[in-house]
């Protein structure tokens, strides 16, 4: 199937746009199932996808406004393709644990929507559509933080658009000067990504065109000090906003600079590597700490998933195939992981009404199932071996041990705060006698819940124990990516600094 | 004794003329039709005045580019070509939402519907010759018009709007009479390619140089107050809450894509001839205009004074473009125009949609943000419709106005202001807040009170007008192209 971006892309809006005729008792069921077909199509892709090719597959390019360079283009590769099958999946997962009761029609409309929005980030190739699906990608989510959200909704939800949307508008006017150099330089207009790739700039330009994206990607990820909004977004947003912001919209920011920032400009890239890395390693001990002193559940996997991102960053600025897979890898885990345990809390928070952990203490003895699969995919967060979760964040600390080694035990550190504030968490919540009266009869796990989070577990372990089939994919892409960076870089130190030379092999 | 004129008819070349005098014409028929017979519905005048609109587009379409006629005053270049169709596909756009379900005063008037054609020959006009005299006689022809009609919205605020408008406009027209008499003593002509040419011989002369500072702050000023820019804005707010929202959607487009061609035949000469601080003083009033708007336009209670300075903000917009002279300059002045006219043209029906006799939220406002709450809960795909153009006017892609946007911000880059783009992003993220909020209080908010009437004044006609501008917000992209090359085509013919 040729078209089969295309189709992953707009499927969901066609959807979306018939969702409005369904009626809303038959809504939940109308949303699983275009989900579901949604993630089939997308596996599709995968099974379809030549995993030796590092290149662009399933390539479509429409001409849209030639005059002005914009076109259709889309386009996938290793490095993507594995944010989309997480992406189709996350969304089928949580419209299938969905458990808002008021405008359910709404919310699933608004789910499909901005399941188009995050597919068409992922496949864009030209920076347009890519920047056109990114601040669309905004609407939905501003729409589900403030409907459905707690009491601060509204501002936490203003907060989030107009933070990412100022961002964002830097960006733009990057995107828009790199256009203008292309066009100068050629004659052409292009925002084709591919078309930019070839072009070698001075270090000057790239210096601050990697400012300007990084202001827009830096607040998605984000990046201390721009992640003020994400505790506000994710304390406010329901289950389902929480699940889709930190699984799929951060990874927004991190893709883009693998996508952007890295290829085109190299050699600013390697001369941010210190003022990033040391930004990142602020990222991940200051909001694992800031984790620590929460008193809400929700806020202390808020600020986990903040520090989580700080090891991908790292990781991508390690400018080598461990460090860049690694990075990819773990915003999967990341992607994953912090998606279940977002659930997880919205369980306990639909039974109780209260994310506060002193208002629990022994649900183990109550809801046994639950303690379970909450207890694995925290491993899973902490990094235990053999779950996801330690893949990437092994593989990154790895790859980033090749540029400096005090920082990455700097960043090793995270492990340990880590699991801290986890098993803190774990135990106040989960362990020690039932002293609250309205804890006793907690109902467990009911059939819905368990089933939308079983297959989460299984992949949990499954890629936590054979990791292979995505990160050879994955890797070949990075490898080809560094390839390109290395013969392209015109300074020596950022040709020394891109290693391209080692594999992940030893990993595994 | 004086040798008796000659002119030979061919010479004065009329067809140069035909737009204008059609509308013309059309208001005199319309005039005549009323004479002849009283009492007859609006519907019929609507839509005559869209026939006589739909004529003039199409004599106007049929005009050769770069000709002079009429005593070479008329200047049809690309310029004024693309400028008179904006001025009548937006009078054609707008004229039916005079079609609403209830009875307003001034539409029972055939004389509005005839004042409004010689309005748009006026803007022809004025964007049709390089003359300032005839210039003048446009701008006034038009603005004279448009005076009475505000005034005719039978409200006591509806009467303050005019008069104020009338004042400044008064004080703007003689601005403008004194800018070009300087021009014409300094020069000897007041035909803009004949000053070109005396200037760009003297420009070394200081003395000179003074004086012609002084002409061009006199029409800037008078340009200023029409295109209301900061600080000569001071009268639209105002002028926008008294006149009726479909007037006032008019309003923010058509009066200033006129006043834009006039400044880009005389600013766009000064910086030809390398005056560079013309260029700094459109850049600093541009940008002046666009934040000092936006920051006013975040503390507003009313929704359509919230579109007023929201639309000044857009003008500080295009004016930096026109700083720039470039082609791509140019074209995105009239890019963003085409584009942002049916966002407003939607935006502005949406709020006459809305618009009961009486006002039932505030004591002084119409539209009053809590007017909007819950709207969705009231009539979901209005909420969502409007919505779509609160979103297109804070520059969210794919819809329309972002492509101006774009536009814009490349042209500023391509002219070396990478600043100037800065500056742009950062006002549109602070817009960003203003519209959102009218988002916030229709999506996320309960509803006040019970208004089961929010859509009073819908009307079949409206709602096609409103289907149509929502097509066109978010079809954008696929028409983007066709009107930036036809519009850049037409620009560049003309040697801007």
């Amino acid at each position: 199937m040729d078209y089969i971006l295309s189709i992953l892309v707009f499927f969901p809006a066609i959807a979306g746009l018939l969702g409005f005729v369904i009626d809303k008792d038959s809504a939940r069921v109308y949303g699983i199932t275009v989900a579901a077909i949604e993630f089939f199509l997308s596996l599709w892709l995968w099974f379809s996808f030549d995993g030796t090719n590092a290149g662009m597959q399933f390539v479509e390019l429409i001409p849209v406004i030639p005059d002005f360079g914009v076109n259709y283009y889309l386009g996938v590769d290793g490095i993507s393709l594995f944010i989309i099958l997480m992406t189709t999946m996350m969304t089928l997962i949580g419209i299938m644990s969905l458990s808002v009761k008021e405008n359910v029609k709404n919310m699933i409309i608004t789910l499909l929507f901005l399941e188009m929005t995050m597919v068409g980030v992922f496949v864009s190739l030209d920076a347009i559509i890519f920047y056109l699906f990114w601040e669309l990608s905004l609407v939905p989510m501003l729409y589900i933080i403030g409907a459905w959200g707690g009491s601060l909704r509204v501002y936490a939800a203003v907060k989030f658009f107009l933070y990412t949307f100022a961002g964002s508008l830097i960006m733009l006017v990057g995107m828009l000067f790199m256009a203008y150099t292309y066009q100068s330089l050629t004659g052409v207009w292009s925002f084709a990504l591919t078309d930019w790739y070839a072009l070698v700039l001075p270090v000057s330009y790239q210096m601050w065109l990697f400012a300007a994206f990084f202001i827009g990607f830096a607040i998605k990820v984000p990046m201390f000090p721009f992640h003020t909004w994400l505790p506000y977004a994710h304390g406010q947003a329901p289950t389902i906003g929480s699940v889709i912001l930190a699984a799929v919209l951060l990874k927004m920011g991190t893709y883009g600079f693998v996508r952007f920032s890295l290829p085109l400009f190299p050699d600013a890239a390697v001369i941010w590597i210190t003022p990033i890395a040391v930004l990142s390693i602020i990222m991940i001990i200051y909001t694992a700490m800031v984790a620590y002193a929460q008193k809400d559940m929700k806020q202390v996997i808020a600020y986990s998933s903040v520090s989580h991102m700080g090891i991908v960053m790292l990781g991508i600025f390690a400018m080598n195939a461990e460090g860049i897979g690694g990075s990819v890898f773990q915003m999967l885990s990341h992607g994953i992981v912090s998606g279940a345990l977002f659930m997880l809390v919205g369980v306990i928070y639909d039974r109780r009404h209260t994310k506060m952990m002193d208002e629990f203490g022994g649900i183990a003895a109550v809801m046994p199932k639950y303690a379970v699969i909450f207890g694995i995919m925290l491993m899973a967060s902490v990094g235990l071996p053999l779950t996801i979760g330690f893949v990437g964040e092994f593989l990154v600390l790895i790859g980033f041990y090749q540029v400096s080694p005090i920082m990455t035990v700097l960043a090793g550190t995270s492990i340990i705060i880590g699991s801290v504030y986890m098993l803190t968490l774990f135990k106040k919540s989960f362990f020690g006698p039932v002293t609250k009266e309205e804890n006793k009869n907690l109902k467990d796990l009911d059939a819905k819940e368990t089933w939308s989070l079983i297959p989460l577990v299984a992949i949990v372990v499954w890629l936590g124990v054979y990791p292979k089939p995505i990160l050879d994919p994955i890797d070949n892409s990075v490898k080809a990516m560094l390839n390109f960076m290395d013969e392209k870089a015109i300074t020596q130190e950022a040709k020394d600094m891109i290693h391209v030379a080692k594999s992940t092999k030893e990993a595994k | 004794m004086l040798e008796p004129i000659k002119v030979s008819l061919e010479s004065l070349n009329l067809i140069t003329l035909a737009p204008m005098l059609i509308a013309i014409a059309g208001g005199l028929i319309i005039l005549s039709i009323d004479l002849l017979k009283e009492g007859l519905h609006k519907s019929l005048y609507v839509m005559l005045t869209v026939l006589i609109l739909v004529v003039d587009l199409l004599s106007t379409v049929g005009l050769n580019i770069n000709e002079r006629g009429f005593f070479d005053v008329m200047l049809i270049d690309g310029i004024s070509i693309v400028s008179q169709l904006l001025v009548i596909v937006g009078s054609i756009v707008f004229i039916p939402l005079a079609l609403s379900s209830k009875r307003f005063h001034e539409y029972s008037y055939p004389e509005f519907f005839a004042l409004f054609l010689f309005m748009v020959a006026g803007f022809q006009f004025m964007v049709a010759s390089d003359n300032l005299i005839l210039i003048f006689v446009g701008l006034e022809t038009a603005s004279l018009s448009l005076y009475t009609l505000i005034a005719l919205h039978n409200r006591s605020n509806s009467y303050e709007a005019a008069v104020k408008y009338f004042t400044m406009g008064a004080l703007a027209a003689g601005f403008f009479a004194m800018g070009s008499a300087m021009i014409y003593a300094l020069t000897g002509s007041v035909e803009l390619y004949k000053v070109a040419e005396v200037l760009a011989t003297r420009t070394g002369e200081a003395d000179l140089m003074i004086a012609i500072f002084g002409g061009f702050v006199l029409i800037l000023v008078a340009l200023g107050f029409k295109l209301s820019l900061y600080p000569f804005h001071t009268w639209a707010p105002d002028v926008y809450e008294g006149a009726s929202a479909a007037l006032v959607g008019y309003m923010s487009v058509v009066p200033k894509v006129a006043a834009f061609v006039v400044a880009i035949r005389i600013f766009g000469m000064y910086i030809d001839l390398g005056v560079e601080w013309v260029r700094i003083m459109i850049l600093v009033i541009a940008v002046l205009t666009m934040t000092l708007a936006n920051i006013m336009a975040l503390v507003q209670e009313d929704v359509k004074r919230m579109l007023a300075y929201s639309s000044i903000s857009h003008a500080g917009f295009v004016m930096a473009a026109l700083a720039l002279d470039t082609t791509e300059g140019n074209t995105s002045i009239f890019l963003y125009y085409a584009l942002f006219m049916f966002t407003n043209l939607g935006a502005f029906a949406m709020l006459w949609i809305s618009r009961h006799k009486m006002r039932r939220f505030n004591n002084r406002y119409d539209h009053p943000y809590e007017k909007f709450a819950g709207f969705i809960k009231i009539m979901p795909i209005g909420a969502v419709i409007m919505g779509l153009f609160m979103l297109s006017l804070a520059g969210v892609p794919p819809f329309s106005v972002f492509w101006g946007k774009i536009y814009v911000m490349q042209a500023a880059v391509n002219a070396g202001y990478i600043w100037l783009a800065v500056v742009m992003g950062l006002n549109s993220a602070i817009a960003a807040y203003y519209y959102l909020k009218l988002v916030v209080y229709m999506f996320l908010k309960d509803p006040v009170k019970d208004v089961d009437t929010i859509y009073y004044n819908i009307s079949r006609p409206l709602m096609v007008i409103i289907g149509f501008a929502t097509v066109a917000t978010v079809g954008a992209i696929f028409y983007v192209q066709p009107l930036v090359s036809y519009i850049y085509y037409m620009i560049s013919a003309s040697g801007y």
